[in-house]
């Protein structure tokens, strides 16, 4: 079960996430991500601080992002991950792989940074 | 056939009886006997129809109609034989002799009472035809009376006159009402309501034919003999008689004024296969198309629509359009002209009531339709399509067509959407035969032995949930020094997952063999792994290579659970966290930045767990997960046993845990113990 919800700030899209990401509501994150893309933001934060769980489906998601956002030049940054969560991410490997900070105001600097 | 032996013998015996009884006045026979033969004879032909037709469930309308049409035939047939040979006897005195013509009269009456019961069993069947509890009991009384008159003829008891009076008052009132019963008629076809007059008609001139020639002889024989009983005098016959007649005149005009009307049932018949057709169309393994094109039929038909088009949604933007007896054009056109003159809810996908749009038509030039009906075709409450019927006259539609129509497209839409739910649950049963399909595959995939060493063993365990995950070990001797091993599991579930680990197993067993260090054969895998796996997809791999002569393992990880190691020395169990990035996320040479070799110095003593996430991620009741801390503490328990013992008490923590044999990912295991 996952709740996901967007709101703009300062030109940048935040997309957060409550819940859990399986399988199945993998799909609701990608039409997030999808949707947001698509209304043209350059800069998407993704708030990750209710996020409680994520599957491998989930981050494939995230994975599968990476190098469209590169050709378009969009800037995707994840912040507030748990611990736990942190750890599926580094695990994989793919916290290299994604901006990934630690608090909101972190996240809209680097943003802002790399969209200059 | 032995009603009928039983009928021959009986009319010879009776004609016999009269013989003498002329011949010789002071006769030895009673004269009382050929009544009765007379009786039996009646009765026996009665038993012998009722079992010939009134039992014979295969006969329908005409059937019946055409069996006394028969007998009536045959009967007149042999008359007229008779006849023949007596026009041939010519002016012998035979044919004036009483007795012969006696002879001639009782073969006469004979036939003219058997064609009587046949035409009395046929009008029977046709009476009680849907019959009523109030129906069948006037029959029975009607039968009855009959029978009494039938046993009052041949005793001659005297009655009273009002008696007899109410009697036959009563035969004749209840033959009358009987006689109403003409329900049949209406199932009968056009080409049947004629086929079934003639037939009628042809009976009547038979029971002419015969009242007639069975009155001249009977006359002529009365005028030479006294003793001579004529059948005007039996009751029973006479009322049979008018009974027969009575009915085959009813029925002949009854069919004869439906005949008109007969087209109006006709139709009604056929909306009721179209509609059988409609719903069963389904069931017959036909597609969606046919239910369209049965519906766009079907309509035509039953309004009688000079042109017609169903227009349904095919995908959210497309259109598909089915026409009868009118081109795409003009249909777009007419389309076009309601749209421009802004008639709302017409033809647009939103209506959902059905409307005759004729009066719209008018103002369309170069059109020859006058009169257009429109339905929605709904499924799910949400209209999938519209049905249009046009007319060439204005006004063309009635009430009765719109509700039929009406109908039908309902029963359409019921139809489509039977098909489409059958088709899920066809596509849920074929999913599931896949997944099973897919789940031996993933079996089969998984090593049967695995590769053994004087300096360690190993051991491996997995066990999957009912939906197919991607888990895989495996082992492959290098050479004499060196043995590769690996664990991976694949993201996702179902098929794809248990494809995408044959491909790994594929590229470990082409790759590994060529002894490359962990790192390149992290580089090459991906590399190839990239060009299958789709997006979103990717596989987290670790790859060992344990060499026996320099008492190491080299090893790399790509996004795989860490390697849980435990040192027999510090007698600590500790997980290797290292740099590794999943097979397949990074789609370019950069990947080979992304992933590290490593080295352990094993000694004798040390134990090497390797573990998919299903197992760190196993939940208890509580929701908390396994995790790795507990993973290593039943690691540390058991240290000192072999590899299978170490694995059996992982295995039975982690089922303590989750407090139940259930799993809902797969557990993956494979445990290295260096000796």
């Amino acid at each position: 079960m996952v709740h996901i919800k967007r709101l703009q700030e300062e030109g940048a899209d935040i997309i957060a996430i409550i819940g859990e990401i399986d399988a199945s509501s993998s799909i609701e994150l990608d039409l997030a991500i999808a949707k947001s893309v698509g209304d043209g933001y350059r800069k998407i934060l993704v708030d990750c601080s209710g996020l409680e769980y994520i599957s491998s489906a989930g981050l494939g998601v995230f994975m599968s992002y990476i190098e469209e956002l590169k050709d378009k030049k969009v800037f995707l940054v994840l912040f507030g991950l748990k611990e736990r969560v942190l750890n599926t991410f580094s695990i994989l490997g793919l916290a290299d792989l994604l901006n990934i900070r630690e608090t909101k105001s972190e996240a809209k600097k680097l943003a802002d940074e790399l969209s200059v | 056939m032995s009603a009928l032996i039983f009928w021959v013998v009986l009319a010879f015996s009776d004609i016999t009886v009269l013989f003498s009884d002329i011949k010789a006045l002071p006769s030895d026979v009673p004269k009382w006997l050929p009544q009765v033969m007379l009786d039996l004879f009646i009765i026996s032909l009665f038993y012998y129809y009722k079992f010939k037709i009134e039992r014979d469930e295969s006969l329908n309308f005409t059937d019946l109609l055409w069996k006394v049409f028969a007998t009536g035939l045959i009967a007149t047939v042999i008359s007229l034989a008779v006849r023949l040979l007596l026009f041939l006897l010519g002016s012998t005195p035979l044919p004036t002799n009483v007795l012969f013509i006696d002879l001639v009269y009782h073969i006469n009456l004979g036939l003219f009472i058997n064609f009587l019961l046949a035409a009395y069993t046929s009008w029977k069947r046709l009476i009680l035809y849907q019959k009523s509890k109030w129906l069948i009991r006037a029959w029975l009384a009607f039968e009855l009376l009959l029978l009494c008159i039938l046993i009052y003829d041949s005793i001659h008891i005297v009655v009273s006159s009002t008696l007899s009076n109410t009697a036959i008052v009563l035969v004749s009132a209840l033959g009358l009402v009987l006689s109403f019963n003409m329900r049949w008629v209406a199932y009968l076809n056009f080409k049947q309501k004629w086929t079934s007059l003639l037939l009628l008609l042809l009976s009547i001139f038979y029971l002419v034919y015969f009242l007639y020639s069975v009155t001249v002889w009977s006359d002529s024989i009365s005028q030479q003999s006294t003793a001579f009983i004529d059948f005007q005098s039996h009751i029973f016959s006479i009322a049979l008689l008018a009974f027969v007649i009575t009915y085959i005149t009813f029925s002949f005009l009854v069919v004869l004024f439906n005949l008109p009307t007969s087209s109006v049932f006709e139709q009604k018949l056929e909306e009721v296969v179209s509609f059988q057709r409609i719903s069963q169309s389904i069931q017959t393994e036909q597609n969606e198309e046919s239910v369209y094109n049965i519906l766009l039929e079907s309509s035509v038909s039953a309004v009688f629509a000079d042109a017609a088009w169903l227009e349904m949604k095919a995908t959210d933007s497309e259109q598909k359009l089915y026409t009868h007896k009118i081109t795409a054009q003009e249909s777009k056109d007419i389309r076009a002209h309601l749209e421009k003159n802004k008639i709302k809810g017409a033809l647009d996908q939103s209506s959902d009531k059905t409307k005759n749009l004729s009066k719209h038509l008018g103002s369309l030039k170069n059109s020859r339709f006058r009169s257009l009906l429109a339905f929605p075709i709904k499924v799910k409450e949400e209209t999938i399509g519209t049905l249009a019927l046009l007319k060439e006259l204005p006004e063309g539609f009635n009430k009765e067509m719109t509700r039929i129509v009406s109908a039908f497209a309902n029963q359409a839409g019921i139809s489509i959407e039977n098909f489409r739910l059958m088709e899920e649950a066809f596509q849920n049963a074929r999913y599931k035969e896949e997944l099973k399909i897919a789940k031996t595959v993933q079996q089969s995939l998984l090593p049967t032995r695995l590769e053994t060493n004087l300096d360690f063993e190993i051991s491996a365990f997995s066990a999957s949930a009912d939906e197919v995950g991607g888990d895989y070990y495996d082992t492959l001797r290098i050479n004499e020094h060196e043995v590769a091993l690996i664990i991976a599991d694949v993201s996702g579930k179902g098929t794809t997952a248990a494809f995408h680990m044959s491909q790994m197993k594929g590229i470990f067993h082409s790759l590994a063999q060529q002894g490359p260090t962990p790192k390149d054969f992290m580089a090459k895998a991906n590399k190839a792994l990239v060009y299958c796996l789709e997006r979103g997809s990717f596989i987290s791999a670790t790859y060992f290579v344990i060499n026996t002569q320099t008492k190491k393992v080299h090893y790399s990880r790509a996004g795989h659970c860490p390697v849980l190691y435990y040192q027999a020395a510090k007698k600590q169990a500790v997980f290797l966290k290292d740099k590794g990035t999943a097979l397949g996320m990074v789609r370019s040479l950069d990947y080979y930045n992304f992933i590290e070799n490593q080295e352990i110095d094993y000694q004798p003593g040390d134990v090497m767990v390797l573990y998919t996430d299903g197992i760190t991620e196993a939940k208890n009741g509580k929701g908390e997960e396994f995790g790795g801390e507990r993973l290593a503490a039943a690691l540390q328990d058991s240290a000192q046993k072999s590899s299978k013992e170490i694995e059996e008490n992982v295995i039975k923590h982690l089922y303590e845990f989750s407090g139940t044999e259930d799993i809902n990912d797969d557990y993956t295991s494979m445990t290295v113990k260096f000796q």
